[in-house]
């Protein structure tokens, strides 16, 4: 059963990619899938509700084509509205470490239709250094092949692995489909804990996101029920191109478990520039979520220029009593990384964790931290961060500790580490902490590391070249965290890891 | 002719630390370099290796039938040279094992091979755990992460023994150990020892040439090499001192 899971990991792996239309790495030259992504501009926009794409900017009747074209109902067009109206009323966030011209949101298209990709006669059209990538992670010429949309003689029975996992899904009632799929057959569901964690009013880019978002995921794990695998959006039937204002909901019914992976670790490339995704989780009762992430979108050229720009709002809202969360995130790409998977830790005896390695490299920017809210009796929470800058990057960690006045016993302990790789990059660490209960202990531990001229050295004296050198000693340096992340996904990890820092060293 | 430093002068900061030193090592021997503090032992060994910062003004140092004097670390290592350090480094959450297997493979990379099969490997770190006389557990931690002082020495001669190279430098590698330590290292060298390779054991103690009997021994006083000899050498050092040597050279 393992051996399977793994394998249909991999296959989805491809799909995702696939659909979401992706192409990578710097090159210098224009490679052929980036003009193919190119090509969909050249046919205009046009408002009208049989067209694939809306035209640029945003206004109110946006956010109704948007929701005419889901075929949503009135309620949910209604919560859009109330998100946008809001959201102009608001100003975009400056107070995070990252600089970045300012975003022009009249010049986004905040819908088009997925496409089907065309398909490449060999891998002689793909770009080589993304296959040279591909080829460092361990991807199969198979499925290289599959990720970058060449044509496969030997098809997979990609439809055959869906249904068998869609099966094992539907034997313990769990529901697994596209954010469009549930609002149209468990809108109650929807309805109930849509913003229940992160409200429209939450923030800007959370905001942005309940008025325009695309597509994303939803998840009920029903009471008891310990889901036999561990999902990935990979899977997702219907897993169309969710585009950068990406939604996911999660709940957790009492006693129940899931372990959720999201992201690959293939580099991303999309065309959108600005991806402001939401994410919330309820667990209720003795609920526990697991859910790993590897984000390696583009994160622009050496000297800076294009990239992504991520503006997450990722939280988890422990409802019920003795439940847990745990946040596990390998952060590596996107030009500017802004992000705090987040605890609220409202149900006694609650549980939340966050295990972060974020890895900034040449002009990247990470402004990355949680927040843990302790609300409830006894609970308790761990923030293990590591960021890791090299080039003229700049990586923050930012965290909130608050602990309510309810919140007798409550447990923290935080760790916050910095590793420097040369000496034009930057870390930063911000904690705040807010305690309105005296029973709490709240424990904060920070380190700041360079890579010593004596480790590199007794690695080289070993035969070890610098640069594999770094990527051990990272590695060993992320170790508490990698180890969190489920198998097949923290091998790739490691290797991700080396490869983002490759060229920090001279 | 395994090793040829010819006129070696070495600078730290401009510095000069090795002041025209002269040293052949062919394989099959076993060289001792002692002398006192300051002298320049640990320089020329960090400088044979290739340490950034170690320049070398003038003179060169021929492995192996070329000049290395400009050579990266981590080629004169997958060369055959190897390091046992005075004071060996702790790299945090980096398993031993996984330590030495890629240390392992990298060295076979570069002469051409496959990767070890992990069976294989696994099965020559127990060999070579037990030549020295290491626990187990050892392994399975952290590189010399919480070892004890002679647990980073036995850990040297460990590594020493897994990479199999053919010119080894043991720098103090005696110091801090106690005799059972000492003698576990020395078994470990005695038995790496064959015609195909060759050690040099720097060291301030006669003690460790009980166990590892040298052929030559050289004292190095103020850069230079000021006097060589037989084993006996060191018995003489041990009885009176350096003075006598110092005297003679200054003379």
């Amino acid at each position: 059963m393992l051996v399977i899971t793994v394998k249909m990991l991999k296959f989805a792996a491809l799909f995702k990619i696939i659909l979401n239309r992706i192409i990578m790495s710097d090159n210098k030259n224009n490679n052929i899938l980036e003009q193919l992504t190119k090509e969909d501009y050249k046919y205009g926009f046009y408002t009208d509700i049989e067209m694939d794409m809306a035209p640029k900017g945003l206004n109110e009747d946006i956010v109704r084509f948007i929701s005419a074209k889901k075929k949503e109902p009135k309620w949910l067009l209604e919560f859009r509205l109330k998100a946008f109206r809001y959201w102009q009323k608001m100003e975009e966030p400056d107070w995070a470490k990252v600089n970045y011209p300012p975003i022009n949101y009249q010049d986004i298209i905040y819908y088009a239709a997925p496409k089907k990709k065309k398909e490449l006669e060999n891998l002689d059209e793909v770009d080589p250094e993304l296959l040279d990538t591909f080829n460092k992670l361990g991807i199969s010429l198979e499925e290289q092949k599959m990720l970058t949309g060449v044509a496969v003689d030997a098809v997979i029975d990609s439809v055959s692995v869906k249904t068998t996992f869609q099966d094992t899904l539907a034997k313990h009632d769990i529901i697994f489909c596209s954010f469009s799929d549930a609002v149209q057959n468990h809108p109650d569901l929807v309805r109930k804990y849509l913003a229940s964690v992160v409200p429209v009013t939450d923030n800007y880019f959370a905001a942005l996101n309940s008025a325009v978002f695309s597509d994303g995921s939803f998840c009920y794990i029903p009471k008891g029920v310990r889901c036999p695998i561990e999902l990935s959006t990979y899977f997702r039937i219907n897993a169309a191109n969710t585009g950068q204002f990406e939604r996911t909901l999660l709940i957790a019914d009492s006693g129940s478990y899931v372990s959720y992976l999201e992201g690959c670790t293939a580099p991303m490339r999309d065309e959108n520039q600005l991806h402001a995704a939401v994410v919330e989780i309820v667990a209720m009762d003795d609920a526990e979520v697991k859910y790993s992430t590897v984000q390696n979108w583009y994160p622009g050229n050496k000297e800076g220029i294009g990239g992504v720009y991520n503006f997450v709002t990722k939280r988890g809202l422990c409802k019920g009593k003795s439940s847990k969360i745990s946040w596990t995130q390998v952060e590596t790409g996107s030009a500017i990384t802004w992000k705090y998977p987040s605890c609220i830790l409202q149900g006694d005896n609650s549980i939340g964790e966050f295990y972060s390695v974020a890895v900034t490299n040449n002009m990247q920017q990470a402004d990355t931290g949680s927040k843990m809210i302790h609300q409830g009796k006894n609970t308790k929470s761990t923030i293990i961060s590591k960021g890791i800058s090299a080039g003229r990057s700049n990586n923050s960690y930012r965290g909130l500790v608050r602990i309510g006045r309810g919140a007798e016993n409550a447990r923290n302990f935080s760790q916050c580490d910095s590793l420097l790789l040369g000496d034009k990059c930057g870390a930063h660490t911000f904690p705040y902490i807010k305690s309105a209960n005296e029973t709490s202990i709240v424990e904060h531990e920070a380190t700041t590391s360079k890579i010593s001229e004596d480790q590199l050295f007794y690695c080289k004296q070993r035969g070890i070249d610098a640069e594999k050198a770094i990527s051990l000693i990272v590695n060993g340096y992320a170790k508490e965290v990698l180890n969190k992340l489920p198998m097949e996904f923290a091998v790739e990890a490691q290797k991700l890891l080396a490869i983002t820092l490759e060229g920090s060293v001279g | 002719m395994l090793l040829n430093i010819k006129d070696l002068h070495v600078a730290i900061d401009g510095k000069e630390i090795v002041k025209g030193l002269n040293l052949s090592v062919n394989k099959g021997e076993v060289h001792a370099i002692m002398g006192p503090n300051g002298t320049g032992k640990s320089t020329l060994a960090l400088a044979i290796t290739g340490r950034e910062g170690y320049e070398i003004t003038k003179g060169e140092i021929i492995y192996d039938g070329e000049v290395i004097n400009n050579m990266e670390p981590d080629e004169r290592a997958n060369k055959g040279i190897f390091l046992s350090f005075q004071y060996p480094v702790e790299i945090p959450g980096v398993s031993m094992t996984n330590f030495m297997r890629t240390a392992v493979n990298a060295q076979r990379e570069f002469k051409g091979l496959e990767p070890l099969p992990a069976g294989e490997f696994l099965k020559k770190m127990e060999e070579m755990k037990k030549l020295v006389d290491i626990h187990s557990k050892l392994t399975k931690r952290s590189v010399n992460e919480g070892f004890s002082g002679g647990e980073k020495k036995k850990n040297e001669i460990f590594q020493m023994a897994m990479l199999e190279p053919k010119l080894a430098i043991l720098d103090e590698t005696d110091s801090g150990l106690d005799i059972d330590a000492l003698k576990v290292v020395a078994k470990g060298v005695n038995e790496l020892k064959s015609d195909d390779n060759a050690f040099i054991v720097i060291t301030h103690y006669q003690r460790l040439l009980d166990y590892i009997v040298p052929d030559f021994v050289h004292v190095i006083y103020d850069g230079k090499i000021v006097k060589s000899g037989g084993k006996g050498l060191a018995l003489e050092l041990e009885e009176k001192g350096y003075d006598w040597i110092i005297e003679q050279f200054e003379a």
